[in-house]
């Protein structure tokens, strides 16, 4: 009785408030870095000056111009794409009742990469006709669509007397990822020596395609997730239960199960479509999150949004100056810091995560 | 008050529970006995609405469970489950409050705080409260798991309770104080309904024991009623000895020795 304490605001709120800094100022600083220096200082007078606070400052106009057409779209589409991932692997994570979780264990990754691939693949008869903006919504679209069809594929094949069977759902996932690699296998090829070369980079992952419209097309796909998904966070805990627990705790669960495999599919295969597949993303950033605010997904959904973006944020702006000109796939960047970090919370966690 | 009207659950053409019928009052413990595969469980599950009956109806305060909402079912029954396994490292006070999730939308409210106090205490978890349920013994889960259904009806007098062997590895001492914090609920107003193997425990703090044989009803009375050595051998084919405890003139169980043909035992197998 003596030190209970079952009211944990102060400690999330800190959190949120060193990622909303963090976040803001590794904005700054990606906005200013590249091919030509900006000063963060600058960065931010242009940005401040959007807002129309100030009117009168003098700027170079080739700053505003670079930050207004080339880098804003990108970063804005890094924090969407991250925010998605982030948000979507703690959800996933909470329906499997498993950490070890992620979007890409469902076969939504792998749906949407098959379906870009394939369109791809495709172009030479179908697009040589079409403008380059239809093509990238065609891609866009085939990439969401075959995320949603991979999804609800697995959650059909795992549904059993009326209701969805988790370990069913994660065998049905690895058998679609594995179906999905090899038509993509197959697929690549048929391409050509051009084809190939958009596929490699496009399955590492990249923001290089971001503009204003891509930006747009994506929003609200990550939008309506990153809203709606915090307000799960009783659920997903009470899922950790087991679901008959939840059940009769009063929660619908395979109503909650339906609306996580639906938002996740928004925010992912629309991420997938944009800018390829980025892993690690949603496997890491929820891991890390709980490291230091507990598993309470009221908390660790909103906080997941967050330093998904910053993550994101960040990794993009390594691959742009690293060996710039040349650009690096943002998914290697993901993998390369990710993987050491996952392995070290495996090793050190191994007991828990493994149960 | 709770009335069950001729259940039947059939499954794949197998009948695992067939024509149940009893009913109970607030305030009363009843103890559900059968052998494995008696269809207890299939009984909880069908009571819990976790199964439909595939026939006959439950009618749970004057209203069939089938018409409750999900929602305003939570606040009207909770029930203990068999097998219990948590692999997300939550801390205790977070499953417990778990329970509360019924009766709040977004933040707990002073009273779903005091409530996840109050039953923490009962059931013995306080001073685990910010340990992670993760490095907990199997008994000590089962406490919390306690903790947290009793604060999911603990403001709702008139609740049903059910308990699919509610001490399955909890040490003697919690076994004894499981079923009397149930029975000092039902004395609240509760109805409980628990599933137990310990034919003792049951005899000891059950009001009405329920014997269950192939899904059927096979008796339903009071210990003392219920318990006799022909029951005991019909339900469990163990014979025992049934006497009266001097003081609480409860009946008590000493079951015989089984013999074993050692032959049974021969190594090489023949």
């Amino acid at each position: 009785m003596v030190n209970y304490k079952l009211d944990k605001t102060i400690k999330p709120s800190l959190i949120y408030l060193a990622l909303t800094v963090g976040l803001i100022a590794a904005l700054a600083f990606s906005l200013g870095m590249g091919a030509m220096e900006i000063p963060v200082k600058d960065v931010l007078l242009i940005l401040v000056k959007k807002t129309g606070l100030i009117a009168k400052q003098e700027l170079s106009p080739q700053y505003i111009t670079v930050i207004n057409i080339v880098r804003l779209p990108r970063v804005v589409l890094g924090v969407l794409v991250g925010a998605g991932l982030g948000i979507s692997g703690a959800a996933v994570q909470g329906i499997f009742r498993n950490p070890l979780a992620e979007p890409g264990l469902i076969g939504i990754s792998a749906g949407a990469s098959l379906m870009a691939v394939a369109i791809i693949a495709l172009e030479i008869g179908l697009l040589s006709g079409l403008s380059n903006l239809l093509g990238y919504y065609l891609l866009a679209f085939g990439a969401f669509a075959g995320a949603g069809v991979a999804a609800m594929l697995v959650y059909q094949i795992a549904r059993t007397d009326g209701r969805p069977n988790v370990a069913t759902m994660l065998l049905a996932g690895i058998a679609i990822n594995a179906l999905a690699g090899a038509l993509t296998g197959l697929i690549t090829y048929l391409a050509n020596e051009q084809q190939l070369r958009n596929i490699t980079f496009w399955m590492l992952g990249s923001l290089g395609g971001a503009t204003w419209e891509t930006v747009t097309a994506l929003l609200p796909f990550v939008l309506v997730p990153v809203l709606v998904l915090p307000f799960m966070g009783k659920a997903l805990n009470a899922f950790a239960l087991g679901e008959a627990q939840a059940d009769h705790l009063g929660l619908n669960i395979n109503r909650v199960k339906r609306n996580v495999v639906i938002l996740a599919t928004m925010a992912v295969g629309a991420s997938v479509a944009v800018s390829g597949i980025i892993g690690f993303v949603g496997l890491l950033v929820p891991h890390t999150i709980r490291l230091f605010i507990g598993v309470d997904n009221k908390y660790v959904l909103p906080a997941s949004a967050l330093l998904g973006a910053l993550i994101l944020t960040l990794a993009d702006m390594i691959a742009r100056t690293v060996i710039s000109p040349v650009e690096l796939p943002i998914g290697v960047i993901t993998a390369l810091l990710g993987t050491p970090l996952f392995l070290y919370i495996l090793i050190k966690d191994k007991k828990k995560l493994l149960q | 008050m709770l009335r069950v009207e001729n259940i039947t659950y059939e499954v794949n053409k197998r009948t695992l529970v067939r024509n149940l019928s009893f009913s109970m009052q607030c305030g009363e413990v009843v103890a559900v006995l059968g052998a494995n595969g008696a269809g207890k469980s299939t009984l909880i599950k069908m009571l819990s609405r976790e199964k439909e009956t595939s026939e006959g109806n439950i009618i749970l305060n004057g209203k069939s469970i089938s018409k409750y909402g999900s929602a305003e079912l939570a606040l009207k029954r909770a029930v203990m489950s068999q097998h219990n396994v948590v692999n997300i490292d939550f801390k205790v006070h977070e499953i417990v409050m778990m329970g509360r999730y019924p009766h709040y939308q977004n933040n707990p409210s002073e009273s779903d705080k005091n409530i996840v106090r109050r039953t923490m205490e009962v059931c013995g978890v306080t001073d685990l409260e910010d340990r992670s349920i993760l490095t907990l013994s199997g008994g000590e889960q089962q406490r919390v798991q306690l903790a947290r259904v009793l604060a999911q009806v603990w403001d709702c007098p008139g609740a049903l309770l059910l308990m699919d062997e509610p001490v399955a590895g909890m040490d003697l001492q919690y076994q004894q104080q499981t079923l009397a914090i149930v029975t000092a609920m039902a004395r609240r107003g509760f109805m409980v309904i628990t599933v137990l193997h310990d034919i003792n425990l049951a005899a000891q703090y059950a009001d009405r024991i329920l014997l269950l044989k192939n899904g059927r009803k096979w008796n339903d009375g009071t210990p003392a009623e219920v318990l006799n050595t022909k029951n005991i051998y019909n339900i469990f084919s163990i014979a025992a000895e049934v006497s009266s405890h001097k003081q609480t003139l409860r009946p008590y169980i000493l079951p015989r020795d089984v013999a074993v043909d050692v032959l049974c035992f021969d190594p090489a197998g023949k």
